[in-house]
């Protein structure tokens, strides 16, 4: 600590909250693991029961496919009422804060509240001024600690020898994340550069200069810069590709026809630089962009089983955030 | 107007190079006499105050507040934010003019200084260097400064165009007084709520640079050179709250150079680093903002080699349904009056080895003469009785929900303090009493 005071100022967060992935300690990551697999074998109508009758409110300010779907249908899937509250139908509009919108929804008895916010650090107001459990499902440039821990689970899925239902400092021993485009402005790339070392992967970040700036080093020790794709390929036993927002490259020095050359995942790079990686991508993606089609259905994508650990994970994590007695003994 | 006598005082005043145990006589609102240990013991006077073991000094002058009033009285209003500069043991605020509407003519100055408004210490202003601060027409500089404007700034935006900061630098260097600069090139900071680094990478916010505070000053310092070239004037630039070791670096060449810029640092930027936002704390939030260690350690050696002037709070209250909001939408600025005294004296006396003269010249003797307050930042016999009387080894922590502010929006609230204000006398009067 290199202030003369104090060190930040401690919020407290209420227990089974998910804000960032640095909350988490590896021992409670292997819990959420075991407790992902745990429900995936569980019969239905005992799942159901889990959650029977508790109240999730989705909350969402952004427009979003996979992760609200994927939670909506895990809160449903163990019983639980959800409501979607979007930005776009309610008195958000007529400018209600995130503050009064929270407590508005505590009111009404939900129990938890899943967040999808366009402003970085928007769940953590959230939290602190509603008391209640919050998942961040994506805010702004900063995290989203789901898809970081479905691409981890992924990973320990797809890759030979590993154990998908726990976790420890060495889960991803000698593994080799690249993760590739616009870092600057994904919350999925913080997520999981923060995350994957922990579990004893080695994440090279790829990109240009306006996307990806130096300072992503300070996410941490596990984390490297290698512009050159090609090169960090060679190392890579798994390889994430980020969307490219066309409207986002306008403002900035960067042509797209030169983009696509140095960093896009096609067929002929991946058979002649890392055949054998494993191909994931958080979507939306654009096809024929930042990704070739062939390869995104290709054999060694994962891309499907990602979107299907969306569920499972977060079942997890809802369980967990209500902490029904049901998170702890299903763990076990 | 009755005496006050103070006695058996360590009285340190930076204006006389004075540092030893005398007894002070206030009378008529002026010190009226400093003698050896009881020489006046025989005054009968209606207030004595014993300062066995504490510091007497010139009241604190902050040439940077924002006080709220007219237009956002929730916040703060002159009487709370002047009782909040009592209890810092402040004596003399200057007041910035983003009010609602701006401090722009002479109607608002004079309203805004009217008894009317109960300042408890001495309240000055400076009046917005364009109209409504919009940075297009000067104002009324002359008969602004009649009215007793002791600079102009458009503070809390910076006065981008070439040509109109060449104008105000000329226009209120024939008053000769200051032109009180908000160093931002905005072209550059557009989308941003802190420090550009590691930090703001990790956090997924966007982040201001050094250069946009250091292009523009390098740009005022090149007009003060043109003017002082060709109108044959002396320009008197003053950067506020300067952060950052680039731009102290065009400062401290400047006055190499012998122009004349002054700057302010404030307690937040020689305390704090943009680590302090920790979980996105909107009471970390102000511009400039914290800046890297390296940046602080910049500022710390420039208040310690003269490159930085003097202390200035930026004391900006705000109410807190507007700081519990998205980190990027809640407004800059954190209140600073009751813990500008005790950082100091914490991080510059403690931490750095300052001497409590050359502090209180930083927070009082240095500040009056860059507004040219005469007879104020200094216990000559004459003087305006602006006095503070401090404990200088009390230890304490700042409670923020005591504080006589309207708002309050600190990045202090719980912090260490050393040194606490006993009492605060503005003009003869008691103000403040712990």
């Amino acid at each position: 600590m290199t202030q003369e005071t104090h060190a930040p100022k401690k919020f407290a967060y209420a227990a089974g909250s998910l804000l960032s992935v640095s909350d988490l300690s590896v021992p409670e990551i292997s819990a959420i693991l075991a407790t992902t697999t745990r429900l995936e074998q569980m019969p239905h109508p005992e799942r159901a029961l889990l959650l029977n009758g508790r109240r999730i409110a989705l909350l969402f300010y952004e427009s979003s496919t996979r992760t609200r779907t994927s939670f909506e249908l895990a809160a449903k899937s163990l019983g639980a009422t959800t409501t979607l509250v979007s930005d776009k139908s309610s008195s958000i509009e007529k400018g209600e804060s995130l503050k009064d919108t929270g407590l508005t929804l505590r009111a009404l008895g939900a129990e938890c509240i899943i967040l999808r916010h366009p402003s970085s650090g928007a769940p953590f107001v959230l939290a602190r001024e509603t008391g209640l459990p919050v998942l961040n499902a994506g805010d702004g440039m900063h995290e989203h600690p789901s898809q970081a821990l479905l691409d981890a689970r992924t990973m320990l899925m797809r890759l030979p020898g590993r154990d998908a239902a726990k976790a420890t400092a060495k889960s991803l021993d000698g593994m080799t994340v690249v993760i590739t485009g616009d870092i600057l402005h994904s919350r999925v790339a913080r997520s999981n550069a923060l995350l994957l070392p922990r579990l004893g992967a080695k994440v090279l970040l790829s990109g240009p200069e306006p996307l990806l700036p130096e300072t992503a080093l300070g996410l941490g020790a596990g984390v490297e810069i290698v512009r050159d794709f090609d090169a960090a390929l060679e190392r890579a036993q798994v390889v994430m590709m980020l969307r490219i927002q066309k409207e986002r490259l306008a403002g900035l020095e960067l042509d797209l026809g030169d983009y696509i050359a140095r960093y896009q995942l096609n067929g002929d790079r991946l058979a002649r630089r890392a055949p054998d990686a494993l191909v994931m991508h958080p979507g939306p993606m654009i096809r024929g962009l930042e990704i070739a089609g062939d390869v995104a259905d290709g054999p060694g994508s994962a891309i499907e089983l990602q979107v299907s650990n969306g569920l499972s994970i977060r079942s997890a994590l809802l369980l967990r955030a209500l902490n029904s007695g049901g998170f702890e003994s299903v763990t076990v | 107007m009755s005496d006050v006598l103070i006695l058996n005082g360590r009285v340190i005043d930076p204006a006389n190079s004075l540092d030893e145990a005398r007894d002070l006589l206030l009378r008529d609102g002026k010190i009226a006499a400093a003698d050896k240990p009881g020489s006046l013991r025989n005054i009968e006077a209606a207030e004595t105050i014993d300062a066995s073991g504490l510091v007497v000094a010139p009241g604190l002058v902050d040439v940077h507040v924002h006080l709220r009033e007219p237009g956002q009285t929730y916040k703060e209003t002159i009487a709370t934010g002047t009782a909040a500069a009592a209890a810092g043991g402040f004596t003399t605020v200057v007041a910035m003019p983003n009010t609602l509407p701006v401090n722009d003519s002479v109607a608002g100055l004079e309203w805004m200084l009217a008894p009317e408004r109960r300042a408890v210490v001495k309240l000055f202003a400076m009046p917005a260097a364009t109209m409504g601060s919009m940075g297009a027409t000067l104002t009324d500089f002359a008969a602004l400064r009649k009215a007793g404007a002791l600079g102009f700034t458009d503070d809390g935006k910076p006065i981008l165009e070439d040509a109109i900061m060449r104008e105000a630098l000329i226009a209120a260097a024939r008053l000769g007084i200051p032109v009180s600069q908000h160093a931002e090139d905005t072209h550059l900071t557009g989308g941003c709520s802190m420090n550009a680094g590691p930090v703001a990478f990790r956090l997924g916010l966007r982040g201001m640079t050094v250069e946009a505070e250091s292009r523009i000053i390098e740009r005022d310092i090149r007009l003060l050179q043109e003017i002082e070239k060709s109108e044959h004037l002396r320009p008197h630039l003053h950067v506020q709250h300067v952060s950052t070791g680039r731009a102290l670096e065009a400062i401290r060449e400047a006055k190499r150079q012998g122009l004349h810029v002054t700057c302010e640092a404030a307690p937040h930027h020689f305390t704090l680093t943009d680590e302090a936002i920790g979980d996105y704390d909107t009471n970390a939030k102000m511009n400039p903002p914290l800046r890297a260690e390296q940046d602080r350690q910049a500022v710390l050696a420039g208040l310690a080699d003269g490159t930085v002037d003097c202390i200035a709070t930026d004391h900006a209250p705000h109410a807190a349904h507007e700081k519990e909001q998205e980190f990027e939408r809640a407004p800059n600025g954190i209140t600073g009056l009751e813990t500008a005294l005790g950082l100091a004296l914490r991080v510059l006396h403690r931490g750095q080895g300052l001497s409590l003269t050359k502090i209180l010249s930083l927070m009082s003797t240095a500040p009056a003469a860059i507004v040219s307050l005469a007879g104020r930042g200094s216990l000559a016999v004459g003087s305006i009785a602006d006095v503070v009387i401090f404990d200088p080894a009390a230890e304490w922590n700042f409670a923020a929900k005591e504080s006589r502010s309207k708002s309050k929006n600190t990045p202090f609230d719980g912090a260490p303090m050393l040194g606490r204000v006993h009492a605060t006398i503005s003009e003869g009067r008691i103000v403040f009493r712990q």
